[in-house]
């Protein structure tokens, strides 16, 4: 088996150290060294899904837009509309190229009626980066990339309010689901959110870099009487898959336009000002997409995976872009782009799983959602 | 140490060779290098495999690994357990997580393997 390489010109978080005590095996993501795993994905998944998992997310990118027309800038730059948002509130967005296709999916905060958080991926944060600062430059608007400045921790799992809570002078459940506010934690200023990509209630702390560890031991020693686990990325993408969650990288990349991955409510056709890709997104919504991202539950024995072909009879239909084994379900679940005729919940396809043709059902997303 | 017992390749496959019977599985570095085993695919009974050649695949949750026979012989037995339970192939690797029975071809194969005292060497160098 192959041992993951670790690029030597990749960025450092400023938790490793304390990655590496914990007995983390650490992986090269998106530039950043960061854990792969500690104890183990499946434990680490199931720390997540029953008490409550502490991630390092220090290599996401944030970028703060500021300026009295920063929501029309950022309007103009997103598929979104940013301008809705009350102070406060968070929305996913996708900023995309001319031609529709997605470049990064983000989380867009709105701090103030002028000052916006948006969040990118850590592997396109460089390029997001440079994007919003050409788009937005006929806006009396500026970008601030603090990108490096800033580090970020999430606790994630149902344990999450009892672990936060003390920690802080927030009232956290004023914070719905997408909500943020700026507060104190653990004597530390920071920005709260409500946001996650687990399918969990969870909370993601951001912080100037240099505060990064207080924050970190804080949470881990309120988080030890609750069972917290420290959570890799391995865990957190069988975490996003169960949730139904696209990843950037696998499931969207440039060739992939927002209809084709079910996110077209995300895309606000209805803005009255011109934005990137609006001509090519209308064009794609009156056309219809020519294939949809399907939730894919196996049926057969094996495992689906990204690049693995999906056939309806004889007929070729599409292509897995993300797959494992769900550790909740007990079952091999998949994201796949299909043909529109195929994505019905219900229809039976099968996956070439190393020449031989596995039958999956297509299965409505998400594949877990968390017991109210 | 390794098992004393068992001969190994450089693919981190292990096998027992008793008489004309030899029984496979992979060492406890490669599990531990895998990480949780969530997935074995086993020949038939009656199949063929070649020394070296695949004879099916491990995977991880995140990863697809390819198994080498150590010997040439013919399948005669797969270890039912580790359908339902695959995790047996990190908890225990060396017992409850055999994977396959060959009779062998020819057991002169075994010489070209790694002895113990090799494979300890080689994952210390890994």
């Amino acid at each position: 088996m192959t041992e993951p390489s670790i690029d030597i010109a990749a960025h450092s978080s400023p938790l490793r150290e304390r990655h590496v005590a914990l007995g983390a095996r650490m992986t090269s993501f998106g530039g950043w060294e960061m854990p792969l795993q500690y104890g183990g994905i499946l434990e680490e998944h199931r720390a997540v899904r029953e008490r409550a998992g502490l991630f390092d997310l220090s290599h996401m990118g944030e970028l703060f837009v500021e300026g009295p027309e920063a929501g029309e800038a950022l309007s103009a730059a997103l598929v979104s509309e940013p301008r809705r948002l009350a102070v406060g509130k968070a929305q996913y967005s996708m900023i995309c190229a001319s031609n529709g296709g997605i470049l990064d999916d983000l989380i867009v905060y709105r701090l103030g009626d002028e000052r916006f958080l948006v969040v990118a991926n850590a592997g396109n944060a460089p390029l997001v980066s440079d994007l919003l600062a050409q788009r937005i430059a006929p806006y009396r608007a500026i970008l601030d990339d603090r990108s490096l400045a800033t580090a970020l921790c999430a606790v994630q799992g149902p344990r999450s309010v009892e672990i936060v809570a003390p920690l802080t002078d927030l009232d956290l459940a004023a914070i719905r689901y997408y909500g943020i506010s700026e507060g104190v934690v653990a004597g530390i200023p920071a920005l709260v959110a409500r946001t996650g990509y687990t399918g969990e209630d969870g909370f993601e702390v951001f912080v100037d870099t240099e505060r990064a560890g207080g924050l970190w031991d804080a949470l881990w020693s309120s988080g030890l009487a609750h069972g917290l686990a420290a959570v890799g990325l391995g865990a957190r993408d069988t975490l996003r898959l169960e949730a139904g969650m696209p990843l950037y990288g696998n499931d969207l990349d440039p060739s992939v336009n927002p209809f084709e991955a079910n996110l077209g409510r995300v895309v606000r056709l209805d803005k009255v000002n011109e934005f990137v890709g609006r001509e090519a997104l209308r064009r794609i919504a009156e056309n219809g997409p020519a294939r949809l991202l399907v939730g894919l539950a196996m049926t057969g024995r094996g495992i689906a995976r990204h690049g693995y072909p999906v056939f309806s009879g004889q007929r070729a239909t599409g292509v897995v872009t993300s797959g494992t084994l769900s550790p909740t379900l007990g079952r091999a679940i998949a994201l796949a782009y299909v043909a529109p005729g195929d994505a019905e919940p219900g229809t039976i396809l099968e996956v070439e799983i190393r020449a031989v043709r596995v039958p999956a059902e297509v299965v409505p997303l998400p594949f877990y959602r968390r017991p109210r | 140490m390794v098992p004393q017992d068992l001969r190994y390749t450089k693919d981190h496959e292990w096998v027992r060779l008793a008489g004309d019977v030899a029984t496979v599985g992979v060492t406890k570095f490669a599990a531990d290098q895998l990480g949780d085993i969530v997935f074995v695919e086993l020949p038939a009974v009656g199949v063929s495999v070649a020394a070296f050649a695949t004879f099916g695949v491990v995977e991880s949750v995140k990863a697809v690994s390819d198994l080498f026979s150590p010997l040439s012989g013919v399948v005669t037995e797969i270890n039912p357990a580790l359908a339902g339970q695959p995790e047996l192939v990190n908890g225990d690797p060396y017992g409850e997580g055999w994977m396959v029975k060959l009779k062998v071809a020819d057991p002169t194969e075994l010489a070209e393997l790694l002895d113990p005292a090799a494979y300890d060497q080689l994952i210390a160098e890994a």
